[in-house]
């Protein structure tokens, strides 16, 4: 185990060890999920088998948070710089990219060369999907990266679910209007994630699009050029998934649209359990002020982390975008999931039970302590939401 | 021509050398930058929480 060291004038001797520094290579073995059915498929002859990478993800993942908890630890600030220019992390990300490619070519040949029920299919699709949404949190990491190789990657690996736009539209527009109530990445109160999906899906699209669209008009070029960070992402894609439906027939063509929409579907999960119902102040000048932790619900638990690259350490990540995953902060009197991701989402799938667990918890969090002119309401929502709650009232957590 | 920091991610932006990507040629100033302009790697800090390092 490396144990990072340094001699600090006023502190004295600072050492730090990442106790989570191999279990971060559970991300690089991850495909063994996807892959798994297929070999339980091909040992029992049970097309049964083929449902196992999705009861693991949905069902087997957030026990696995329930059990293991979480991990609060924090690498000192001093070590940060070190911790960064380990290049042991940064290779478990890069590893991953053509992972991803092979893992939906695997599964797309398993698809076009078996006889399988409408139902196998479409297993196998949402498996595909998501994985492919873990492709998306990987081009997360990779896109927030200074390093142009790290963007290229982050490119690359966004070709596989065809979501191209989704760096560009997220670092300029999510991240710049967070927790906001225009923005199509930030749910709000009282609103579904079947509403929600409306908003964010075109929402984040129109976005990206615009913003390359300005960044290439000053450089005196079309939307349309080549130089379209974004076309050039989707070109990639159009050769990928082409190249799968001419090899492996017409049923490509229901299984790549339905793992494309899981994937996306995914990040729409994510970005909906994120920021539910947070908002941030306007400052004097009527702007919103800088994003802060409190602005983004956060998680700690072990095994979801070390599967999403440290995703739901996600205050830190909205305070100081460009961190890497391995030096991401807990912090006290943070908006709190009570389970990881996984089991967040299936909440959010049953709106009734998100908005029982959740609305209460917006509404104890210490910055907004029952006022709801200080929480994100969905606009068709705020009547009720005021009747229920009160305008102003404390809540009890 | 001048060298502004993000406070947050240490971005730089040099006047002399613009930012080719972004779109500003070599030579344009940090105050000609549109008013909207916040970091283009981190998204979170606006233009007027830029910090000078050196100007000439």
């Amino acid at each position: 185990m490396t144990t990072y060291t340094l001699q600090h004038p006023d502190k004295g001797l600072i050492s730090y060890t990442d106790k989570k520094r191999y279990l971060w290579i559970a991300s690089v073995i991850m495909p063994i999920f996807p892959m798994l059915g297929i070999f339980c498929y091909y040992q029992t002859g049970s097309q049964w088998a083929l449902a196992i990478p999705l009861v693991f993800t949905y069902l087997v993942i957030p026990v696995l948070d329930w059990l293991f908890g979480s991990d609060e630890n924090n690498p000192p600030e001093e070590i940060v710089p070190q911790l960064e220019e380990d290049r042991y992390y940064r290779i478990l990300t890069y590893i991953t990219v053509p992972m991803h490619f092979g893992v939906l070519i695997a599964i797309a040949w398993f698809v076009g060369t078996h006889e399988l029920t409408i139902w196998s299919v479409i297993a196998m699709a949402l498996t595909a999907g998501s994985y492919s949404g873990l492709g998306i949190n990987t081009a997360h990491e990779l896109g927030h990266k200074k390093p142009p190789f790290e963007r290229l990657l982050a490119k690359l690996v966004l070709a596989v679910p065809a979501y191209g736009h989704f760096c560009i539209e997220h670092n300029r527009g999510h991240h710049t209007h967070v927790a906001t109530p225009g923005d199509p990445a930030s749910s709000r109160m009282g609103e579904s994630i079947y509403k929600f999906i409306w908003r964010e899906i075109p929402g984040a699209f129109k976005r990206g699009w615009e913003q390359e669209k300005v960044r290439l008009n000053r450089l005196d070029k079309s939307v349309w050029s080549l130089d379209n960070d974004i076309l050039q992402s989707f070109a990639i894609s159009a050769v990928l998934q082409g190249g799968l439906i001419i090899a492996f027939g017409w049923i490509m063509l229901p299984f790549l649209a339905l793992h494309n929409f899981w994937a996306w579907f995914q990040l729409t999960s994510a970005n909906y359990i994120e920021h539910y119902g947070l908002k941030r102040d306007k400052d004097a000048n009527g702007r919103y002020e800088r994003c802060q932790p409190h602005h983004s619900w956060n998680a700690n638990y072990i095994f979801s982390n070390i599967v999403l690259f440290h995703l739901e350490r996600h205050s830190d990540h909205h305070a100081n975008p460009t961190r890497r995953y391995q030096s991401l902060r807990n912090f006290e009197d943070l908006p709190e999931l009570p389970n990881g991701y996984y089991g967040m989402y299936l909440l959010a799938y049953v709106p009734w039970l998100w908005y029982r667990v959740m609305d209460k918890r917006v509404l104890a969090l210490p910055h907004i302590n029952g006022d709801l002119s200080r929480v994100n309401i969905d606009p068709d929502c705020r009547e009720a939401i005021v009747a229920k709650y009160g305008q102003g009232e404390l809540v009890a957590a | 021509m001048a060298v502004l920091e993000c406070p947050g991610c240490q971005y730089r932006y040099d006047e002399a050398q613009g930012d080719a990507h972004e779109g500003y040629p070599p030579g344009t100033l940090f105050e000609s930058l549109p008013e909207e302009f916040t970091c283009p790697d981190c998204g979170v800090r606006y233009k007027e929480e830029f910090q000078k390092l050196v100007s000439d």
